[in-house]
């Protein structure tokens, strides 16, 4: 090898290329040169959801079950959109029935109407794993199953996973479930088969209204970063520590 | 001295140390820590490019184009050119290799997704063209009139109720 | 069975108002079992290090059962976590991958050590016996005794040694083996309380005082169970004593009884005492607060789960069985109530903090209601309903007969000193 191992893990590691790597030069590294060369990695994905440009048309939940393989008519999904009305008095109603798949056709929300003539404000807010910096769920996994990647993806080993249910109960946004299928913990990567290829995620390609961006947070170029970089964006239950990665624009303080 | 009382120490060793066997030959080579730490970082190497060998479904309109010209060209320029063609054609997967034909999803639900009246002030939604479902010839497809490529296209008026 | 994917949860949840898609009661009656059993495992062992450790005689017969019952608790502890994992084949991963920021991680370990710690105890206290046995069945011919001798053979891994001097030397390893299972035990309760404790998603179980919590629960669990079996085989050695004519024995018996009775309830209201403060304290602390996640539990505690918490769980599993074993004159079936009440408060404590903390969405803006699957129509159904449950408690039971034909623990004869 004419360039250091230490070129050759961090050009790797920028690419996509880390399996083609034989597993050698990862013990003959040492621990700290690795993270070294990680912290260097070019990739940060995050990314930004803008609830004012939301309609509701659920299209994004409907490519993301058929895209990542999720039972199409089971009740769990890895990423849903919840409606929010709130009314002149006060009062918020919510609701995302079948995670949002079908849309939001029907002005009731669980069977109760709601007065047109009450109605203050009301909205989109679609949901998805949070990719956080901080994991809990990851932390809570008792055998090494799930875990975050340098690009800062925390993704499940459906190989490895014993199903025991603790990263579901860990994760503070809900967005962890089992596959009804696989019997094991699953959840939203950003369709990583797809970003790690050069494609943006499922549920952004297919929303019409730009109210769902990716974003590379280490590249100064990109535009999506930028806005997150430039304008006022915010995070669902930063006071868990868990240091989310999926910025909104528009939140309102009744989003939970 | 009697060393007898060491017996149940050398079976607990033992089981200590067939687990530490077992740990050879059943974990995988490539586990250990890879990410950032022990806490967020340690897993099995090889699970990262079996994600990204995920079979990708949903191609995006530069795989459509490619054979569908003129139903892509008329779409980008009519008002629903943000619409993806694989929210109405569905996922193409590995079409047209091993499915000649795409389901088509042409029910009034899936224009009803943007274009069902909610009245909803400060929304995105409200400022959609929209219909009321109950209010709007409930008996037909929205296709029958209106075409989805170029929705300001005429409306024909075919036998109206 | 396998035809239509089921959702995880789907089947025995019942949701209500907004509760995000993707929660389920995940976590349903094998983690409530869990605990609870893992507690009847320490109060077992901890009454038979009374006898081996503190030298109370009078509990000499009662520790070799527990002892011997405590063993066949033991795999029943971790039986409701294999029951309840989607993977249930790989088990063995935590002890594979250890992924130690987990608080199941330890599970494996801290089972193991306390499993060998019990284990090695018995094989100190019972060694003799195998080793009589062995020569016993020497002179037996026939394929059953051959068989059975093996298994005595295997039993004392190859100590044959006997002399008085060897045998002083077991009974002084199984009292500090005893000693040393004591903390040993609460850390396997306080560890069980770590990890509900430290879940901060869970607005109910997140507290520094979980474990405590647990590990008081637990003793009292556990010294309620072992009261109740003591209770039960002293009355009915009575029985036949006085069938066989000895009225005198017999009184004897209740005597010592009554003795034992009396130290145990001092023990069992002093932790019970202990746990119902600290449940208090972190109830009322809870309140005073008022975190952003108190409206929500403040409905779920004094509206939905009113009868669970303070009804079945504070008056009647705490108060009552208080104020039975307080109140002067007290009568053996006073004292049996008062512990079958503790051991029924306890789970409830156990249920309110496993299902409670799932009975309300992480939205803060809906609540789930558990509906406990009891006539089973799948394999899930079954691990997680009644029927799984009932396995689960009906399994020591099972064991201990088993165990206790090569580990004759109710045999009077057996003690190697």
């Amino acid at each position: 090898m004419t360039c250091s191992r230490r070129d050759f893990l961090k050009d790797t590691v920028g690419g996509s290329l880390v399996s083609a790597l034989p597993l050698s030069a990862f013990t003959l590294i040492s621990q700290a040169e690795a993270a070294a060369a990680l912290s260097e990695s070019k990739t940060r994905w995050a990314f930004l959801v803008d609830t004012t440009k939301c309609v509701g048309c659920g299209l994004c939940v409907k490519a993301c079950k058929n895209e990542n393989e999720i039972p199409y008519d089971a009740a769990v999904t890895r990423t849903w959109v919840e409606r929010y009305v709130v009314t002149k008095g006060g009062s918020t109603h919510i609701d995302s029935p079948m995670g949002g798949r079908d849309g939001f056709i029907d002005d009731k929300i669980r069977d109760e109407e709601i007065d047109p003539e009450d109605i203050a404000k009301a909205f989109f807010v679609p949901k998805l794993c949070n990719q956080c910096d901080n994991p809990a769920c990851v932390q809570v996994c008792p055998v090494g199953a799930t875990y975050q990647t340098h690009d800062g993806i925390v993704l499940i080993d459906r190989e490895w996973c014993i199903g025991c249910g603790y990263c579901i109960m860990a994760c503070p946004y809900g967005v962890r479930f089992f596959h009804p299928e696989e019997k094991v913990a699953d959840k939203c990567n950003f369709c990583y088969h797809r970003i790690s290829n050069g494609m943006d995620p499922a549920c952004v390609e297919n929303c019409s209204f730009g109210a769902r961006r990716i974003a590379n947070l280490k590249d100064p170029d990109d535009p999506v970063a930028n806005i997150i970089r430039t304008e006022r964006v915010s995070v669902l239950k930063d006071e868990y520590g868990t240091k989310p990665h999926v910025f909104y624009i528009g939140l309102d303080a009744e989003v939970r | 001295m009697k060393w007898h009382i060491l017996r149940p120490l050398w079976v607990a060793i033992g089981l200590v140390g067939s687990i530490l066997v077992a740990q050879q030959f059943l974990v995988p080579d490539d586990f250990g820590v890879h990410g950032r730490n022990f806490t967020y970082g340690y897993h099995r190497l090889s699970n990262i490019q079996e994600w990204k060998d995920f079979p990708v479904k949903y191609r995006g309109r530069e795989s459509c184009v490619e054979c569908h010209e003129e139903n892509v060209l008329k779409l980008n320029a009519s008002t629903h050119a943000p619409v993806e063609c694989e929210n109405c054609h569905g996922p193409s997967v590995n079409h047209p290799d091993d499915k000649e034909f795409l389901p088509l999803d042409t029910t009034r639900e899936l224009c009803l997704r943007c274009h069902a009246f909610l009245e909803y002030p400060n929304s995105a939604r409200g400022e959609l063209l929209s219909v009321e479902d109950r209010r709007h010839k409930r008996r037909y497809e929205c296709v029958k009139c209106h075409n989805p490529h170029d929705p300001q296209e005429d409306v024909e008026e075919e036998d109206s109720e | 069975m396998l035809d239509e994917p089921v959702v995880h949860g789907i089947e025995w949840t019942i949701k209500e108002l907004f509760v995000y898609p993707n929660e389920f009661i995940y976590w349903s009656i094998q983690i409530v079992m869990y605990p609870y059993m893992t507690g009847l495992v320490a109060g077992a062992f901890v009454l038979s290090s009374l006898y081996h450790v503190f030298g109370q005689k009078d509990l000499k017969e009662i520790a070799q059962f527990s002892l011997v019952f405590s063993l066949a608790l033991l795999p029943v502890a971790a039986l409701p976590l294999l029951l309840h994992l989607q993977q249930p084949t790989r088990a063995m991963e935590p002890l594979l991958t250890p992924h130690f920021t987990s608080a199941i991680a330890a599970f494996g370990i801290v089972f193991t050590t306390y499993a060998l710690i019990v284990l090695s105890e018995i094989w100190f206290v019972y060694r003799k016996y195998f080793v009589e046995q062995v020569y016993a069945l020497k002179q037996k011919a026939g394929l059953s005794n051959l068989m059975k001798r093996t298994v005595y053979r295997v039993l004392t891994i190859g100590a044959y040694d006997i002399s008085e001097g060897a045998l002083k030397i077991d009974k002084k390893a199984a009292t500090v083996l005893a000693a040393i299972g004591i903390p040993v035990a609460c850390f396997l309760h306080g560890y069980a309380g770590f990890i509900f404790g430290s879940v901060k998603a869970n607005a109910l179980w997140m507290s520094p005082l979980m474990p405590v919590i647990f590990i008081m629960s637990a003793v009292v669990s556990g010294i309620a169970l072992c009261m109740f079996t003591y209770i039960v085989i002293m009355e009915w050695k009575a029985f036949l004593r006085r069938r066989g004519g000895g009225a005198l024995e017999a009184g004897q018996i209740k005597g010592a009884e009554e003795e034992v009775i009396n130290k145990a309830a001092r023990y069992l209201l002093g932790f019970l005492v202990a746990a119902i403060s600290l449940e208090m304290l972190d109830l009322i602390f809870r309140g005073y607060t008022a975190m952003k996640s108190w409206d929500i539990l403040r409905s779920v505690m004094y509206g939905k789960d009113f009868m669970n918490i303070f009804v079945l769980q504070y008056t009647l599993g705490n108060l009552v069985p208080f104020v039975l074993l307080v109140l002067p004159r007290r009568t053996l079936l006073r004292t049996v109530i008062a512990l079958i009440l503790v051991l029924f408060g306890v789970f409830m404590m156990r249920w309110n903090v496993v299902i409670g903390g799932q009975a309300f969405s992480l939205s803060f803006s809906g609540y789930m209601h558990y509906e406990i699957p009891v006539i089973p129509h799948s394999l899930e159904t079954f691990k997680e309903g009644v029927f799984g449950a009932l396995t689960v408690i009906a399994t020591p039971f099972f064991l201990f007969w088993i165990i206790n034909k090569f580990v004759p623990s109710l045999r009077r004869d057996t003690e190697g000193s």
